[in-house]
């Protein structure tokens, strides 16, 4: 029964009406009064020495401010890297240090050299031409293997090779594994490549730095996916400013997919050239120096084996990846093929030896780190690929291979370290074959035949760990940071409240999803209930938003800051109503006394609290304001299965998406609607990453994809209409929502449905091809059906 | 610097500009309307379209010079004066058609171009005339339904669960 | 984008007086190309003229001939709906770009460009039309010299373009994944006095006739004469989004798939 308020109702979201009529503050809406522009110039070379940089010229230019290059940045921190990795053999990861800008060498295309501050954009480019920057070419590497080669040019003098870390996981089964897949019934091999993407928010980066001399407090309006995280490592690790010197404000942010989790150089070069120059300096992002300077995303190269017995179970599986860092570590890149990866290589299955090898390389392209699902469309895409190329070896069914190998008793302990709380594989799995319509695709294969197509189906489940993370565990795996959330309740007196939560949106709708959640908890109407986020200077810490986390972690946390609200009501309503607290009840808004008439509404109870004359001041403070930190004991994990139907036009390779099917579990669901549109989105992006998105570097580091014009972003006539459904819910057993997250399931299950599809296509029509590393676009697809 | 003039959502609006300043600069910087956007500089993505004398317009891809005299219309102007959102709008609320807002002004202008010359498009024509709107949030479905509703179409058989 | 002044002459006669003016000063069609290169900093003209304003040669009509007449500065979306006497034309400028770009955009431009990838140089080809000028009329043939590369002497402008209208004629497009622009498109065109078969986004050299492939059409104008021949992928652009061996199989694909539609 569809609710029209509150947890599992659809509500409209507020955040809508700014966004529809051009009142959305984003951070490029910004200018404050006096504000000067910074242009970067970058490396055009992939690897160099940069031996000297001649600002002169630049200098004398007009509207020139001031002009810096890595020599101003000598007492400043590096960017700091977040999580630390040990290897095999229990050494830390080798880690570089990564300057604000660059020193001593250039190592990727993109590489900021100097920056120019001038009066206006243009100016700033002006001058930055007029910079000399003398870079001796090096040689440079690309390729992961061939970075790992004896002799490879290092990426990192001071490093001992290009190997970052070489990462095994769980080092004590290797052997066991080893022996399981010698001595297996049969064993599937599948090498694949998880293609590098771009992330793409359509809003590209931008910082403000600002300084006050009054107030010695430094500002930074910047598009951060977390706020206070930027504020700790810039502020710690960067500039040496303490916190409560250093405002970090990220105001509606147009999209982040990750991108917009790391902190880049460029925040930090904004906030210290306000305070050096003592007036604001703003940089915008084109949408060219993005492709050159965000984060890129995934990037592995795998090879995948799949042991089975004779009755086709899963015995053992055992994966060796390469997985590109990129010239730098961005801020958690270590972690992703690491902790978010290997952990997931169980998938929905009951697999009893699992090994997971990891070499992390340094490359000289963009450095590389999570983009929506982060790791767990890695580990997802292989194994559903694995086993689907298993299914077809054995000649039996794909869905039924992978049904009898479900894991179906909860809570499940892999053998990759994470345990399952709940789920139901079947369920999902059941469910998409319904709203897939299976049953018709025999009657549509012959339809697109009789037009000259190919027609396939793919079908995969997968799952994933997300709502990250347990602070203790990351902790023991290396994370610098904790990953709880918080969440500060105001009420106000008149009955309003303002939850300040250090989650963060971008388009996720918190500001309607959290208030729901809050406006029921007490019985209120939603519009009573404001969510503040963004700013550090009236939010407490939180971790941000990323991972799947916000309702599971963040919504917790206001959970929890709101019960502790709920019980002093419960107390005033006792003392306003002369009542024993155990006698309280509230429903709807209204405190009762049970088993009489009295009762006291919700407004009652917040006026006396700010207003107490007829209040137990003995016993209890005025005021009611909670504040909660929240620190999840476990991951959680969705799950699902998914279908998707494509033509192939075996003339050109050109692959069509005919259909695609979703059904999810995600525990308890706040707003419906805005689950679907997270599920849409990461859908598109997944197609997109399995037929269009290529991003690809020359053998000289040089960047093919730099624009739109090269990189495939997917367009609406690139996509149907999908079918989503979350009505299988296993609901969690260890955050007081019972959700699980649904920001990234779209993204991590999808590529595998993909090319699952185009497989089943083209052998369905007598191809001998097994697989087509991504994109598949049409090139690649034609290029596979006529090879060989 | 020359002086360029206009009308911008019913109202005169002129200012100085260089002959390199773009139209959706003028607005932004000069006019201080930023619900348009700037998401690329390969004329791609659709976040600044606009309409200049009745056309959708890419406002990255024109000179504000170019605008002298036309009669253009931002993300702005499409609201009421009392703030009632027009038809278009409501459907993208009423139907999710937006997630972060950064694609939505031009997804918008686009839509209300697109309603203007064909008023009950089907799916296709949708998806085929957003070609130039790139909206990396949303995975298209709901903006193309909230078109389909908001040219009176019948939506409530478009799979969504 | 480096500085630069912007004149809007109203008359043909003004434009071509401030063309002559310089060297450094640029003719600005629709924009939809030129800005995007200025916004790279890899043009640096000090003057834009633009000939957006020019009424008089914007518009399509009719000449004695029966040539469909379209004046240079007139935008995609106007031949899209306007050429109705050729609809394999329309359609082309229909299917440029997107709505914004294809209000914006202009034929005189994208002629003067000369694009390897783009539609309007394929239609130009293989309709034998006559790009006019303020100073003279250039066959088709005589009119493409290579990637990027026209006859069109410095300071020249397009005035009109002279399109003779086939028999039948169609153009299929295979659209580069990313930048749509076409990946290969053929524009196919039957005459009184033969075929015309011109393929746009295939070689290095630009837009170019199939000889091969006009030939054995004249005599059958069907799919199936086009059957054997095939290109080879020598010189054809080879990058990110396909060999040249699959551009050179795509331009037989797609000319059978045009002369089907052409009907």
């Amino acid at each position: 029964m569809p609710k029209d308020s509150g947890i599992g109702a659809s509500s409209k979201r507020r955040e809508d009406v700014r966004f529809l009529t051009g009142a959305g503050h984003y951070t490029d809406d910004i200018d404050l009064r006096g504000q000067a522009y910074v242009h970067f110039l970058r490396s055009d070379v992939a690897h160099g020495i940069l031996k000297n940089v001649d600002t002169s010229a630049a200098e004398g230019m007009p509207g020139v401010v001031r002009v810096f290059t890595g020599a101003d940045f000598a007492e400043v921190g590096g960017l700091p890297c977040g999580w630390q990795i040990t290897d095999r053999e229990g050494n830390p990861m080798q880690e570089p240090a990564h300057p604000v800008l660059a020193q001593g060498k250039v190592r990727h295309v993109g590489d900021p050299i100097a920056a120019v501050v001038a009066e206006t954009r243009e100016q700033a480019r002006d001058a930055a031409e007029a910079i000399e920057a003398e870079i001796e070419d090096l040689p440079a590497v690309v390729d992961m293997k061939a970075a790992l080669k004896d002799g490879a040019p290092k990426v990192h003098d001071d490093l001992t090779s290009n190997l970052c870390y070489d990462w095994g996981f769980v080092e004590e089964n290797r052997e066991a594994v080893d022996a399981a897949i010698k001595s297996a019934a049969h064993v599937t091999t599948l090498e694949l490549k998880n293609n590098r993407l771009v992330a793409n928010p359509m809003e590209p980066r931008v910082a403000v730095g600002d300084y006050s001399r009054s107030t010695g407090e430094s500002t930074l309006y910047t598009t951060s996916q977390n706020p206070h995280v930027i504020r700790l490592l810039m502020g710690a690790f960067v500039l040496g400013i303490p916190e409560h010197k250093l405002r970090v404000v990220a105001p509606d942010v147009g999209g982040g997919f990750g991108s917009k989790i790391f902190h880049y150089a460029e925040e930090a070069f904004c906030t210290f050239a306000a305070k050096a120059l003592n007036r604001p300096v703003k940089w915008t992002s084109s949408r060219s120096e993005a492709f050159i300077t965000d984060a890129h995303g995934r990037d592995h190269v795998t090879k995948i084996e799949l042991a089975l017995d004779k009755d086709n179970n899963f015995v053992a599986l055992r994966t060796e990846t390469h997985a590109n860092m990129g010239a730098y570590l961005s801020t958690f890149a270590p972690s992703v093929p690491t902790w978010l990866h290997g952990t997931l290589m169980a998938g929905n299955y009951k697999t009893p030896l699992i090994y997971v090898n990891v070499k992390a390389v340094f490359t000289n392209t963009v450095p590389v780190d999570a983009y929506r699902g982060a790791g767990r469309p890695e580990a997802t895409f292989q194994l559903e690929r694995v086993i689907d190329k298993a299914a077809r070896e054995l000649g039996v069914d794909p869905v039924e291979l992978r049904r009898q190998n479900f894991i179906t008793e909860f809570p499940y302990a892999t053998p990759v370290a994470v345990e399952y709380d709940t789920g139901d594989y079947n369920a999902t799995l059941d469910k998409l074959l319904e709203i897939a319509d299976l049953a018709g695709f025999e009657a549509r294969l012959a339809e697109s035949k009789k037009n000259g197509k190919l027609r396939g189906l793919g079908v995969n489940c997968y799952i994933e760990a997300c709502g990250i993370a347990p602070s203790h565990l990351v902790g023991q795996l290396g994370a610098r940071a904790g990953l709880y959330e918080s969440a500060t309740v105001r009420v106000n007196a008149t009955g309003g409240l303002v939850v300040m939560t250090g989650s963060h949106s971008h388009g996720q709708g918190h500001e309607t999803s959290f208030a729901q959640v809050v406006a029921d908890m007490i019985g209120i109407d939603e519009n009573m209930v404001e969510i503040v986020h963004g700013d550090t200077a009236n939010t407490p810490m939180g971790m941000g938003t990323y991972g799947s986390r916000s309702l599971a972690v963040g919504g917790s946390a206001m959970v929890r800051a709101t019960e502790k609200i709920i019980a002093k009501a419960r107390k005033i309503a006792a003392h306003l109503m002369e009542a024993s607290e155990a006698d309280i009840e509230l429903k709807n808004g209204q405190f009762s006394v049970a088993g009489t008439d009295k009762s006291v509404a919700w407004g009652d109870v917040t006026l006396a609290a700010y207003v107490p004359h007829n209040y137990p001041l003995e016993d209890l403070e005025p005021g009611l304001e909670e504040t909660a930190f929240y620190d999840p004991s476990n991951f959680t994990y969705p799950a699902g299965a998914y279908a998707c139907e494509v033509e192939v036009d075996p003339d050109t390779g050109k692959v069509t998406i005919e259909g695609f099917a979703a059904a999810d579990d995600f525990g308890n669901v706040v707003n419906p609607m805005i689950v679907e549109g997270q599920v849409h989105g990461g859908l598109a992006q997944g197609i997109g990453q399995a037929l269009l998105e290529n991003c690809a570097y020359d053998e000289d580091g040089q960047l093919l994809s730099a624009s739109y014009m090269d990189y495939a972003m997917p367009r609406a006539d690139d996509v149907p209409f999908y079918r989503v459904d979350h009505s299988c819910q296993t609901p969690c057993t260890h955050n007081p929502l019972g959700v699980k997250g649904c920001g990234e399931a779209g993204a991590i299950g999808s590529p595998p449905a993909v090319v699952n599809a185009v497989i089943d296509a083209l052998q369905r029509a007598g191809r001998d091809v097994t697989h087509i590393d991504m994109p598949l676009s049409p090139s690649r697809v034609w290029d596979a059906m006529n090879k060989g | 610097m020359p002086q360029v003039k206009m009308t911008v959502n019913g109202k005169p609006a002129s200012g100085e500009v260089e002959g390199r300043t773009l139209l959706v600069e003028f607005l932004r910087e000069n006019l201080g309307l930023t619900g348009t956007h700037v998401g690329c500089d390969t004329s791609q993505c659709g976040a600044c379209v606009v309409h200049v004398d009745g056309k959708a317009v890419k406002s990255c891809t024109m000179f504000a010079a170019e605008a002298e005299g036309a009669e253009v219309l931002t993300i702005e102007g499409v609201a009421a004066p009392d703030g009632t959102m027009d038809a278009v709008q409501q459907a993208f609320q009423e139907h999710h058609g937006l997630q972060c807002g950064f694609c939505t002004p031009g997804m918008v202008m686009s839509a209300r171009a697109l309603l203007a010359e064909n008023p009950t498009p089907s799916e296709a024509e949708i998806r085929d005339y957003l070609e130039g709107n790139i909206c990396r949030c949303t995975g298209y479905h709901n903006i193309v339904k909230a078109i389909m509703a908001a040219s009176g179409q019948d939506v409530s058989t478009i799979a969504a669960e | 984008m480096y500085a630069f002044d912007i004149e809007r002459p109203t008359t043909l006669a003004e434009a071509v007086k401030h063309m002559a003016a310089s060297e450094e000063n640029q003719a600005l069609g629709g924009g939809q190309t030129l800005i995007p290169t200025l916004k790279q900093r890899l043009a640096s003209p000090e003057k834009l003229i633009s000939l957006t304003g020019i009424d008089e040669i914007r518009g399509i009509c009719e000449d004695d001939a029966g040539r469909i007449c379209i004046g240079a500065a007139t935008t995609h979306a106007e031949v899209a709906s306007g050429a109705t006497a050729y609809p394999a034309l329309a359609a082309l400028a229909g299917n440029i770009g997107d709505p914004a770009v294809r209000n914006r955009g202009t034929i005189g431009g994208s002629l003067a460009n000369n694009d390897p990838s783009a539609c309007y140089p394929a239609a130009a080809l293989g309709s034998g039309a006559t790009i006019v000028t303020d100073k003279r009329e250039i066959p088709a043939d005589d009119y493409f010299e290579g990637m990027f590369a026209t006859a069109l002497e410095e300071g020249e402008i397009i005035t009109e373009v002279k399109f003779p209208v086939p028999q039948k004629a169609a153009y299929m497009k295979f659209e580069q994944p990313a930048s749509r622009f076409a990946l290969v498109g053929v524009f196919v065109a039957k005459y009184a006095d033969g075929v015309r078969v011109a393929v746009t986004g295939a070689s290095e050299e630009g837009v170019f006739r199939w000889s091969e492939a006009e030939a054995a059409l004249a005599s059958d104008f069907s799919a199936g004469a086009v059957e054997g021949l095939s290109l080879s992928g020598d010189g054809m652009i080879s990058d990110l989004h396909g060999s040249g061996d699959y551009r050179a199989h795509l331009v037989g694909v797609m000319t059978k798939r045009a002369v089907a539609a052409a009907g």
